[in-house]
């Protein structure tokens, strides 16, 4: 598992990386009540905004950790919000990405160095 | 009067996310630490996991580690304990006759002052020249003196307001030395009564001088969030150990300032600074309710109040706008500020309040509106991050109010 300052954690699966948030970022989030979804086969740049995720008290955005393509969504999301809330790590799943390269994420963080982040 | 909340949400959670996860703060403003004040519960709020952030100038806790959505239903179905220590408590008290300090006090705001009968509370608001609100408050005829509770924000400029109209009158008095305390909910009554007795008898905005623990409690059946409950005015000095017996009882749990937002919307109650300020009447706020018959044209003291050009205008011919309950029909909330379209595209007004209803389990909001566009079933399109979504305009409150009348 790999993360991101923006509280992302990406896991490589097959060719494909897939992406959710961390269970801190859910918890400072609180009950999140209302996701959105990119559309599949949208080319997306690191940094682009692809999710919209609200709790009952904030809205934020879930940005592209690297460069690719989504290649799948997690429909049960915008039916089941609060499986953010319950599963951040395993069902709650965002999206899937189709990147050129996987060792773009040897940059990015390993568990320890995000927990050091959120210390 | 919940009042005062809106803004603070989005602080919350980017201070919580110190590295910065993209938040898009709701209405968020910085604030340096340093700047703020703590009041009495402070420390309580800590040990109880209160998630402490910036509001009016105070630390106040946004929620509890239960989270907005469980304190919220628990609010709903038991009982919640509210610390609104920072709103402003003030006293009126005659120099000579009380009469002359409810009249004087009516000059300020489109209500019947003088009619408030010995033991019961009113809701009000200061308008200024042009109609429009300066605050909304609460004030309670106490025999000899008039009680004020009004918003923290609006704390300083409210006291030097009353000063300089009612000082020929009146001593106008800052209650300093006391917090203030909510317990609302449909079993807010068992666990005061357990405490302090008396308060079962008290109705709806009835208040009460009560003891408890060797001390005056200030009591009044009322508060914000649309259930039953009571407001409590303590000395600073018992106010831990009255927080500390309420939450011992089985109802109680603490509530933030995140759940309170959220039962006052659903309440469809005004929140001051966002769905009520000094551009928006009384009337265009849907406040007719609490214009009382004396003040209104051909009332026994019509007019007489900042404003009453327009305000008695607006009673006889309509508003231009008007505040209303919106439901959008997707699971998008519509914060405030999310622009409103009529099917033709034509812009028709804005929200003012807006987010996700926990008893409701939709989101759910308030907005003004042109008059035309205010009839309840209304169909409208609010602008969510570039996409026009559909609402539906509806009647308040989203959930039913359950006062002890």
């Amino acid at each position: 598992m790999k993360y991101t300052k923006e509280h992302e954690w990406l896991r490589v699966e097959g060719d494909l990386v897939v992406v959710g948030i961390t269970e801190h970022a859910a918890t400072a989030l609180g009950d999140v009540v209302f996701v959105e979804l990119p559309e599949v086969e949208t080319v997306v740049a690191e940094g682009d905004e692809v999710c919209v995720i609200e709790s009952v008290k904030a809205a934020s955005d879930i940005l592209a950790p690297v460069d690719g393509e989504i290649v799948a969504v997690n429909e049960k999301l915008v039916d089941n919000p609060s499986l953010v809330n319950e599963d951040p790590l395993g069902a709650a799943w965002f999206f899937k990405m189709k990147i050129d390269d996987l060792s773009v994420l040897d940059e990015l963080m390993d568990e320890d160095e995000y927990n050091d982040l959120i210390g | 009067m919940g009042r005062d909340r809106g803004g603070i949400v989005g602080w919350g959670l980017a201070r919580l996310i110190g590295a910065g996860m993209n938040f898009r703060q709701i209405n968020g403003r910085a604030a340096l630490a340093d700047d703020l004040l703590r009041l009495g519960l402070h420390d309580l709020h800590v040990a109880l996991g209160g998630k402490m952030v910036p509001f009016a100038g105070y630390e106040m806790p946004v929620q509890y580690p239960a989270g907005v959505m469980k304190e919220h239903l628990h609010t709903r179905t038991a009982a919640g304990l509210f610390d609104v220590s920072h709103m402003g408590q003030v006293i009126l008290r005659p120099k000579a006759s009380y009469e002359a300090v409810a009249l004087a006090f009516e000059a300020l705001m489109p209500v019947d002052v003088l009619g408030l009968a010995q033991g019961r509370q009113r809701y009000g608001m200061f308008t200024n020249e042009t109609g429009g609100i300066l605050d909304d408050l609460m004030f309670a005829n106490r025999g000899d003196h008039i009680f004020v509770v009004v918003n923290a924000a609006c704390k300083t400029a409210d006291i030097a307001h009353m000063t300089a109209h009612l000082s020929a009158v009146a001593e106008v008095v800052a209650v300093t030395d006391r917090g203030l305390l909510a317990l609302q909910g449909p079993q807010a009554e068992a666990a005061l009564a357990r405490l302090v007795s008396g308060v079962a008898a008290m109705r709806f905005m009835d208040v009460a001088v009560l003891p408890w623990g060797g001390v005056d409690l200030w009591i009044s059946r009322s508060g914000y969030t649309g259930e039953d409950g009571f407001e409590i005015s303590v000395p600073n000095a018992q106010a831990e150990a009255l927080a500390r017996a309420l939450l011992d009882q089985p109802e109680v749990m603490p509530i933030g300032l995140g759940a309170r937002d959220s039962l006052r919307l659903e309440a469809g109650l005004c929140l001051y600074g966002h769905d009520i300020d000094t551009t928006t009447s009384p009337v265009e706020a849907g406040l007719v309710w609490a214009i009382q018959k004396a003040r209104k044209a051909g009332g026994a003291r019509a007019g007489g109040f900042p404003g009453a050009e327009r305000i008695l205008h607006e009673l006889a011919h309509g508003p231009a706008r008007l505040r209303v309950g919106l439901r959008p029909e997707g699971r998008a909330p519509m914060r405030e500020h999310t622009d409103l379209y009529a099917a033709d595209a034509t812009p028709v007004g804005q929200v003012t309040s807006g987010g996700f209803g926990p008893s409701q389990e939709a989101p759910i909001a308030m907005g003004y509106v042109a008059t035309a566009y205010a009839a309840t079933g209304t169909r409208l399109e609010g602008e969510v991050r570039g996409k026009r979504l559909p609402l539906t305009v509806a009647d308040m409150p989203f959930q039913p109010t359950t006062y002890k009348r």
